[in-house]
């Protein structure tokens, strides 16, 4: 395991063995192996396999999203007019207070992991709620961005009829172009956003029962490699979709 | 939880396949080993779904105007031979069945490390096969397994979507077991089993799950934007509304030509054992197999341009992605040179395994030579688009891919079962195999290379006898595949018991009884030498074990 894959979730500068001894208390390794499932050695070797498969899934989802941003990049350059046009239209301002919520979102994801390393039951109930609350107020404001862009037309496919005159250079098939990037791109970073809902919500059920202590928060830790992938995501998303349009 | 599997004195002993009776004890087993049979049955009924695709589209060339369907059904039948066997046989067929069975055996693991998951990619293989054979009943799907648009999006008047959902559903679970694969070997090895003592089925296999975990995202995405299009009637790739029909064949090839590798780099880790077992040799060059896996996935991603030589791409593009097309032979022939300096001076016997290795050798090294015909932009500008193209895939998937498969099916059938099946129909069947494959596919070498077509319904009557020798080979070859099916199913009955290690072969797999505990050892193993230690391994007729000096 090279340890760089788990150094960002902990405290900072502990290495990983010390922080794991530091929280053992007499009895704890009895506690920690009723969490061990039955194809693993050790505690050890099931945290170190947990993480390591997040990683290797959050390479997919990197793959996943990296098709969509190729695809984007090649319209972008085809059509550089009908894009940034088109980038005009989104709404900065909800954009950019989404963004400054995420970020919000993943320093309290952040807090939480090390309230559950370092065994504070309440901070992690209560980072993660707060995490939640940052999530779904996200994609209310993307819900309410969607219901203009449906107000204004400028649904692909389904309602597509801008009622402004185009600008030269700017053809309609071209700016439904970019606006089936738009929705799809952060209609599918906003469904990993309800999946992320979903885990936070079995996390606090979990940490409500006290099934996390300080010798075993790796599902806590696991999710927050999550949380925080969906978050970077959309810290590409933004500038792609609303600042590269050319208005300062 | 498991308890510990205890041997009752005069009672058969507890394996994983009596540990439970019951359906349910199937459907919800978390074993890898139970997972694997349930794998084997589903790919082996979608093998014979598109096998009989096969089969009526052979029926019908064999006269010029088609003997048999209307063109629009012949085009629904090579669609359905195409996507069946590409994406629900041959990319789950070696990892989702031997290597769900052996990788935890083999690093000495009592399970994956995420056996929940490996079951829930079963599943999802089922919901996609659901997906694609509800396409085929309801009317069919006409695109070609390749889905190219803008006919795929906006002109294909038959279930694409449906078709395209179940390719989409079945990549997760390829996913999800490349995942598992990569963390098992990097986080579960027993002690002592540092990476060059592995087996190079392991290293063959994690080669492949980086290609999985990689590349399937990318079709994955690529084909529900095809679905939006055709759904939404939106421009993304249909050229009439400013989208790039190019830029599909990018994004599909970008997965679909390692997809490729998906196929036969586990076939190669198949062949490395056989080759190994029944040379009674320690594999040549060892490191250099295990490497070239790792070349093969890498370059494998560079080179998904050749597919795209004749169909507007710009003319440098083609020459880099035609030289390093070239690039991705040498480490296959790397491979198909060490496994024959593992023969020279081995004491080789012709087992039925051995037979499909040698096929594998043998048809592998001709698909891979006509690949360089279609790697030069000369020559592919000539033959792309023609059954050259068909015969030199069929000779990678079907002469490398299913024969290695068969041949690990053969190889690991008594560890599977506990029974041997009959050498004798065995070896009858893979001569069998052999001989129908070339028949079938040999002559489309020169049909292609005449001028004929993929792809058409219909052929100028001077190609006919090739036709008919193409048909009468297919014949053969499916005859070939229905015989293992008739002695597998009878060796699980009445097979002889075959012990813990019939072939006398090396690797923490053959150490555990047949078939193994549901745990697979009594204790984690340790291991003290390399891989292939033959020149150890006691003689023929010697008592199966194995000698752990080093």
């Amino acid at each position: 395991m090279p340890k760089w894959l788990r150094l960002p979730l902990l405290p900072e500068g502990m290495p990983v063995a010390e922080a794991t001894a530091v929280t053992h208390g007499p009895g704890s390794s009895q506690h920690a192996a009723q969490h061990i499932a039955h194809q693993f050695v050790d505690a050890d070797q099931q945290h170190e396999a947990g993480t390591l498969g997040m990683w290797v899934f959050l390479v997919t989802e990197i793959m996943f999203f990296g098709g969509l941003f190729a695809a984007y990049a090649i319209y972008r350059g085809l059509y550089l007019p009908a894009f940034e046009y088109g980038s005009r239209l989104l709404d900065i301002r909800l954009g950019t207070t989404n963004t400054a919520v995420l970020i919000a979102s993943s320093l309290t994801m952040a807090l939480a992991v090390h309230s559950a390393q370092t065994g504070k039951r309440k901070a992690l109930i209560a980072f993660l709620l707060l995490t939640m609350v940052f999530g779904a107020t996200f994609l209310g404001i993307k819900a309410y961005e969607y219901v203009h862009k449906w107000d204004d037309f400028l649904v692909p496919g389904l309602r597509f009829a801008p009622t402004e005159t185009l600008p030269a250079g700017v053809t309609l098939p071209n700016l439904q172009l970019f606006f089936c990037f738009y929705f799809f791109m952060t209609a599918l970073h906003g469904l990993h956003m309800i999946i992320g809902l979903g885990i936070m919500t079995v996390l606090v059920i979990l940490s409500r029962r006290g099934r996390f202590s300080a010798d075993y928060y790796a599902p806590i830790e696991i999710s927050g490699l999550y949380w925080h992938f969906v978050d970077i995501v959309w810290i590409f998303l933004f500038p792609l979709l609303y600042l590269i349009g050319g208005r300062y | 939880m498991s308890t510990a599997v205890a041997e009752v004195p005069g009672a058969r002993p507890v394996n994983y396949l009596n540990a439970k009776y019951g359906i349910r004890s199937w459907l919800l087993t978390t074993d890898h080993k139970r997972i694997a049979l349930l794998y084997l049955v589903s790919i082996t009924f979608m093998f014979f779904i598109g096998g009989a695709a096969a089969t009526l589209m052979r029926m019908h060339l064999i006269t010029p105007g088609g003997a048999l369907v209307q063109p629009e059904t012949y085009n629904k039948l090579f669609s359905i031979h195409g996507i069946v066997m590409v994406f629900f046989f041959m990319i789950p067929s070696i990892p989702a069945v031997l290597g769900n069975f052996l990788v935890p055996m083999m690093v000495g693991a009592k399970d994956l490390a995420f056996p929940r998951i490996n079951l829930l990619s079963w599943y999802i293989y089922v919901v996609g096969a659901l997906f694609t054979l509800y396409a085929i009943l309801a009317g069919g799907v006409d695109t070609g397994w390749t889905f190219y648009t803008p006919y795929s999006s906006t002109y294909a008047n038959s279930h694409v979507i449906a078709a395209a959902l179940g390719v989409f559903i079945s990549g997760f679970s390829s996913i999800l077991t490349g995942l598992n694969f990569i963390v098992t070997i990097h986080k579960m090895r027993a002690p002592g089993l540092t990476w060059f003592r592995m087996p190079l089925f392991l290293w063959a296999i994690y080669a492949t799950s980086i290609i999985m975990v990689l590349g399937t995202p990318v079709v994955a995405i690529t084909i529900v934007l095809v679905a939006l299009e055709r759904l939404l009637h939106v421009g993304i790739f249909d050229p009439k509304l400013g989208g790039d029909p190019l830029l599909f064949q990018h994004l599909f090839w970008f997965y679909s030509h390692p997809a490729v590798y998906i196929m036969v780099l586990p076939g190669m880790g198949v062949v490395s054992e056989l080759i190994a077992c029944f040379s009674r040799k320690r594999i040549f060059g060892y490191s250099f197999v295990a490497f070239s896996s790792l070349a093969i996935a890498v370059i494998s991603f560079l080179v998904w341009g050749h597919h795209m030589f004749v169909t507007g791409q710009s003319i440098y593009a083609g020459l880099i992605f035609s030289l390093l097309s070239f690039l991705v032979a040498i480490p296959s022939a790397i491979k198909v040179f060490n496994w024959t300096a593992t023969l020279y001076k081995g004491s080789i016997s012709y087992q039925a395994p051995m037979l499909y290795g040698l096929g594998f050798i043998g048809l592998f090294t001709m698909g891979g030579l006509t690949g360089l015909f279609l790697a030069s932009l000369a020559t592919d500008v000539h033959l792309n688009g023609t059954y050259f193209i068909v015969a030199h895939f069929h000779y990678i998937m079907v002469g490398g891919t299913v024969m290695a498969y068969m041949g690990g099916l053969h190889f690991w059938w008594p560890k599977i079962t506990g029974r041997m099946y009959s050498d004798a129909w065995a070896r009858f069947a893979a001569l069998l195999i052999f001989v129908g494959f070339n028949l079938t596919f040999f002559p489309q070498f020169m049909l292609g290379y005449l001028g004929m077509p993929r792809r058409y319904a219909t052929y100028p009557a001077e190609f006919q006898v090739l036709n008919v020798m193409s048909s009468a080979g297919a014949s053969i070859l499916g005859i070939g595949y229905l015989i293992p099916l008739v002695y597998f199913i009878y060796s699980m009955r009445y097979g002889p018991i075959a012990g813990p290690n019939p072939w006398r072969a090396t690797g923490l797999e053959w150490q555990t009884p047949s078939p193994p505990p549901t745990e697979n050892f009594e204790e984690t193993p340790v291991v003290t030498e390399e891989a292939y230690a033959y020149a150890q391994m006691a003689p023929p007729a010697a008592v199966a074990g194995r000698n752990a000096g080093g």
